[in-house]
């Protein structure tokens, strides 16, 4: 069920054209770690820094964490060409709804937003989106879109390449009913876990806390990230 | 990108034209005194659960297993011939062999023949030399010694649980529970994982076995 970023080219030990690095041949790609969490008044959600082409990584300070309404979010995975034009045709979408709404939009209605773009260009698109978000019908919900296009609602998810190895971590350490910062931190540590292994996400550790009252950003650099190192 | 819906001859199914494969997870934990090994029990022919209560730690020596992962034909191939050389060397040696010893025959086998091989090997026991310990073969025929080794499919999805709960110098009763988690974990994730877990302790006494059925398994309160 991950949302995998897989290489856009079969990786060859020489190029065809030996003057042309590897890196300007690939698509850019937030292979990436990102994931989101509910807990009873909002979500957290948090995502890696780091976006590549090839091997080299294009920016290190990448911002993962998309806004698309006041209180709704997307966190994005894959291309990055692909999800910053599904999340501005979807930020315009959803604006124009909510403006003739006269209401703020449910995070529901902009998952579903997200879902019959990338079903309908599912084909053409490598997009990976976990959307997150507050409202006043439902309070914070969670809606993985992965690539195909299909939408579930989760209590927990996680995406992008670096997901696989924070599956088990996941697993063994969420419970219903944990606090804001309890989610705060089961997040910064499975996004430290992710960016240590895997070799597409690093970086810093971006996190946010969407509520009723509003938006909280935080950042987490590199040294002040938890250790796990055994070596 | 997506995969086909149906495989190219409709008649014949999936399953018969697949290699037979240990999709696995398995691992192997050093502890002071011996090791702790475990694994799932799939052996799977495309969607076909060929075997599902299979035993993927194999007896090498008497105080040395190894665990397989990859083909079951190049695993069992690779072990036994393993078997054959290690016991050989040992009646030579008129000694118990070495841990290193062993893991070094899996290396010599999977590297000189890593075009036509696959198979993902980790190898641990005990010996009087170094004590308890494992060392890892995977796909491509390199060697390392480590405290901790995951293998096989399902072992991507416990690298961040295995990252975070090892703390060097556990007992064994904390290695078996550390074994046995991430694998029921993995295995609940990894389609190409799963039955029971079979786990093995492995000292200067001897070997002790132990088999973990479905319903008893740790369950963890999931999404």
């Amino acid at each position: 069920m991950a949302a995998y970023m897989s290489a856009g080219r079969s990786e060859n030990a020489f190029s065809t054209h030996d003057f042309v690095p590897e890196w300007a041949q690939e698509e850019v790609s937030t292979g990436t770690t990102i994931m989101a969490v509910e807990f009873d008044g909002g979500v957290v959600i948090g995502a890696d820094s780091r976006t590549t082409t090839g091997a080299y990584i294009a920016n290190r300070v990448t911002d993962k964490l998309t806004p698309i309404h006041d209180h709704i979010f997307c966190c994005r995975s894959g291309s990055a060409a692909d999800t910053q034009a599904v999340a501005d045709a979807v930020t315009y979408q959803l604006g124009f709804h909510s403006i003739e709404l006269d209401e703020p939009p449910l995070v529901q209605t902009a998952a579903n937003l997200f879902q019959q773009m990338c079903y309908r260009y599912r084909e053409e698109l490598m997009a990976g989106i976990i959307v997150a978000g507050w409202d006043k019908r439902r309070g914070g919900q969670v809606y993985t879109v992965p690539m195909g296009g299909m939408i579930v609602r989760q209590p927990v998810s996680v995406g992008g390449s670096g997901s696989s190895y924070i599956y088990g971590f996941m697993d063994s350490n969420y419970k219903p009913g944990m606090t804001k910062e309890e989610c705060l931190h089961f997040c910064t540590q499975a996004l430290a876990l992710a960016m240590e292994r895997d070799g597409s996400s690093g970086g810093v550790a971006r996190l946010a806390a969407i509520t009723e009252e509003g938006l909280e950003r935080r950042v987490v650099l590199g040294h002040q990230l938890p250790k796990f190192s055994n070596t | 990108r997506f995969g086909q819906l149906s495989s190219g001859s409709d008649m014949a199914p999936d399953w018969t034209m697949k290699e037979v494969s240990t999709g696995t997870t398995i691992m192997a934990v050093e502890y002071d005194g011996g090791v702790v090994i475990g694994a799932d029990s799939r052996t799977t022919t495309g969607a076909y659960i060929a075997n599902r209560v299979t035993d993927k730690l194999t007896p090498i020596h008497d105080r040395i297993f190894c665990c397989r992962s990859g083909s079951a034909a190049d695993t069992q191939a690779i072990a036994d011939v393993v078997t054959y050389q290690l016991g050989f060397h040992s009646i030579e040696l008129d000694e118990a062999p070495l841990v290193q010893t062993a893991a070094n025959l899996f290396k010599a086998s999977c590297y000189r023949y890593r075009e036509e091989l696959m198979a993902g090997i980790i190898v641990a026991g005990w010996d009087k030399r170094r004590g308890g310990q494992v060392y890892t073969v995977p796909v491509g025929g390199m060697l390392v010694r480590q405290p901790v080794s995951v293998g096989g499919s399902g072992s991507t999805y416990i690298y961040g649980y295995m990252d975070s709960n090892y703390k060097p110098n556990m007992t064994k009763d904390q290695c078996l529970r550390l074994v046995s988690g991430a694998l029921s974990l993995a295995m609940e994730r990894d389609g190409s994982s799963g039955g029971v877990v079979r786990l093995a302790a492995i000292s200067e006494t001897g070997v002790d076995r132990q088999v973990i059925l479905g319903n008893q398994l740790p369950k963890w309160s999931t999404a």
